[in-house]
């Protein structure tokens, strides 16, 4: 037996390809958008890998650092330090902001801007950036600043953060914020400074407020107001603490005396990866799924159109195909491979087109191959009950209006 | 008594029920011997279709008897089981147009029937050469329906309707869109084929060109056959 699907495809397959690039374009949606969701998980697990930490304390009752805020005293890292089980813990600073290119270095590149998120790590301790690509790590401890690529900004650069510029002497890549903003490393200092920087406005008003308080401003106590004033104006809050524990320690264990003890939180790799996959990007998440749902309802309709449409144009030759003694099951197999084929031939189109252009996409798209199984199983299960109507249509044919009246 | 070819007795068809029943076919008989061919004519409304519908085994009588190549198909409401392998295997069908099916060339249409019906594809097509040879249209045999003219597709049908060595052909106006030559060379091939295969044809027509070519003509009117002599114009 001959395959009569195959030889219709072949027949009028100008008609299908056309159809299956239309579809195809369509099913290219969809994968991309499964794989932004796929890029936003692996943005997520990115940052928890690249911060190089096994627990996460942050302040008390908070989901932080990167969930929500998240402030703690600076000197809390000293006292984490002591722990029996802690290998090492750092302070670290967590800011998304607009990053600018500095003026004067070429009319093109002036004022480029771009968002990011601004990490304030200690050289040498987790939270530093990990892998470079070019140039070198920060070796002095103020304005320079190691970016992502994705950042655009090329070393030897000079950005302004807040009120200072920083020269770019190192540049990683896949260093990305859970909302997969590129991140810029700059000393912790200049980081805590810009997080909580005031403008110059601010500043003189509270200086004034301050010496306008006559129990800060006493005479005969020299020096009070000056001190007072520079306590005001220096922060010494972070967002984090990064501990690494040592070999063989589960995390779990130093994490439990940090909760009862200093009155902060602590978060270990697994708690940190539910609150950033199953908390932060739960809403994207739906929203794509939502995204997933109508496409998937567009596409069945489509399907479900042109192979109606391609069935009615045959109901002649369906009526002489029964007529002659072919079997209704033969005939459905027609029609179901059909819509299977145009779907085999979206789904090849799809998979092509989102390959091509997942690059271009601003934010990381991450096309893995399970989806693209599952994508092509939901495609051919969409297919083939798409076609359900064409082939009922088919079965309703009487092959007595192949002898006419 | 079974014979081979058709025969037909007391053949009714009611459409409907009640107040709006039509007595499309009120008493219809036939026969028709193998390697004959015969003419069915009668105004319109008289009931050929109808009577054509039900030989084809795509509806079902209301009463009488029907007797295809030896087998009884349908008997006082009784009927075979499998019509579906009846059509396929014992009836060729050709209509008015060629109604070839355009996806498949000029062979596979022909062999599609010998597939159908369960023969190697090797088999169907060397037997669908055979045919197309026998019907002078073998050198088209790799074209595409679309590429060939009306005479020739009508006797690729003709082919088509032969492949599975039915011993009935029922021919609904199968010289319709034909010129008077090419019409008689229709009826010419057919006759060649009764004669060849054994087969028993019936011809529905009112095509006057053609008329006169028939030995035996069966007139039906307002639902009743009769018989009659036919001039049997050699072609
Ligand atoms: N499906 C049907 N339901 C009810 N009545 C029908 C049906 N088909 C045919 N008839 C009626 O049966 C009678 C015979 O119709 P039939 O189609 O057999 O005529 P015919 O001889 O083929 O006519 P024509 O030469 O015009 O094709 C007509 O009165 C017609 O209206
Ligand atoms: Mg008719």
């Amino acid at each position: 037996m001959i395959s009569l699907a195959g030889r219709d495809i072949l027949h009028s397959w100008g008609k299908f390809v056309l159809t299956g690039i239309g579809l195809g374009l369509l099913i290219g949606v969809t994968l991309s958008m499964a794989g932004i969701y796929r890029g936003m998980v692996d943005d997520a697990q990115a940052l928890l890998d690249n911060s190089g930490a096994d627990l996460w304390v942050v302040q008390q009752d908070t989901q932080g650092p990167y969930a929500e805020s998240s402030s703690l005293r600076d000197d809390v890292v000293r006292s984490v330090l002591g722990l029996p089980g802690v290998a090492r813990a750092a302070n670290v600073t967590y800011l998304t902001m607009q990053v600018r290119q500095s003026q004067g270095q070429g009319e093109a590149r002036d004022g480029q801007e771009v968002r990011a998120m601004i990490v304030g790590f200690e050289p040498g301790q987790p939270g530093e950036p990990g892998y470079l690509v070019a140039g070198r790590h920060i070796t002095r401890s103020h304005y320079e600043a190691v970016v992502d690529v994705r950042t655009g900004f090329a070393l030897g650069e000079r950005i302004r953060i807040r009120r200072h510029d920083y020269t770019v002497v190192g540049l990683t890549r896949r260093m990305v914020s859970s909302g997969g903003d590129p991140m810029v490393f700059i000393p912790l200092k200049d980081a805590q400074e810009a997080q909580f920087l005031k403008d110059n406005d601010a500043i003189l008003n509270d200086r004034a407020r301050t010496a306008a308080n006559p129990a800060l401003n006493r005479p005969g106590v020299p020096g009070l107001l000056e001190a007072i004033q520079a306590s005001q104006a220096a922060n010494h809050n972070v967002n984090t603490v990064l501990v690494q524990v040592q070999p063989g320690v589960p995390a779990e264990s130093v994490a439990e005396p940090i909760r009862r003890w200093k009155h902060l939180e602590a978060y270990t790799r697994a708690q940190m990866e539910e609150i950033l996959i199953a908390k932060l990007i739960a809403t994207s998440a739906r929203q794509i799924a939502m995204f997933l749902v109508i496409l998937a309802v567009v596409s069945a309709a489509i399907v479900a159109f042109i192979i109606y449409t391609m069935t009615l144009g045959k109901i002649r030759e369906i009526a002489v195909l029964k007529l002659i003694g072919t079997r209704n099951r033969t005939i459905a197999g027609m029609i179901l491979q059909q819509a299977l084929g145009l779907g085999l031939i979206g789904f090849i189109v799809g998979k092509v087109a989102a390959t091509l252009w997942a690059p271009i996409f601003p934010k990381y798209v991450l096309l893995e191959p399970g989806d693209a199984v599952r994508g092509l199983v939901a495609v051919m299960l969409i297919c083939a009950l798409a076609s359900t109507l064409a082939i009922r249509a088919a079965l309703k044919v009487d092959p007595a209006a192949a002898i006419g009246g | 008594m079974i014979d081979a070819g058709i025969r037909i007795e007391g053949l009714r068809k009611r459409y409907g029920e009640g107040d709006t029943a039509v007595d499309a076919l009120k008493d219809v008989n036939m026969t028709v011997a193998p390697g004959e061919v015969v003419g069915l004519i009668g105004p319109s409304g008289s009931g050929k279709s109808t009577l054509l519908k039900c030989l084809g085994a795509v509806i079902e009588p209301t009463a009488g008897r029907m007797i295809l190549g030896g087998q009884t198909i349908y008997d006082d409401g009784w009927k075979i089981p499998d019509l579906r392998a009846l059509r396929r295997d014992s009836i060729g069908f050709v209509f008015q147009a060629p109604y070839l099916i355009p996806f498949l060339d000029v062979t596979d249409n022909v062999a599609l029937l010998p597939m159908l019906a369960g023969r190697s594809n090797d088999e169907a097509r060397a037997r669908a050469l055979e045919l197309l040879v026998a019907l002078d249209v073998g050198h088209r045999a790799k074209a595409q329906p679309s590429e060939l003219s009306g005479g020739e597709q009508q006797r690729v049908s003709i082919a088509r309707a032969l492949a599975n060595q039915p011993p009935v052909i029922l021919a609904d106006e199968p010289t319709a869109p034909l010129d008077s030559e090419r019409a008689l060379a229709v009826v010419r091939i057919l006759n060649q084929m009764a004669t060849q295969f054994h087969t028993a044809i019936i011809v529905v027509t009112h095509d006057e060109k053609i008329i006169p070519t028939f030995k035996r003509i069966y007139h039906i009117r307002d639902g009743r056959t009769e018989e009659e002599v036919g001039q049997g114009l050699s072609l």
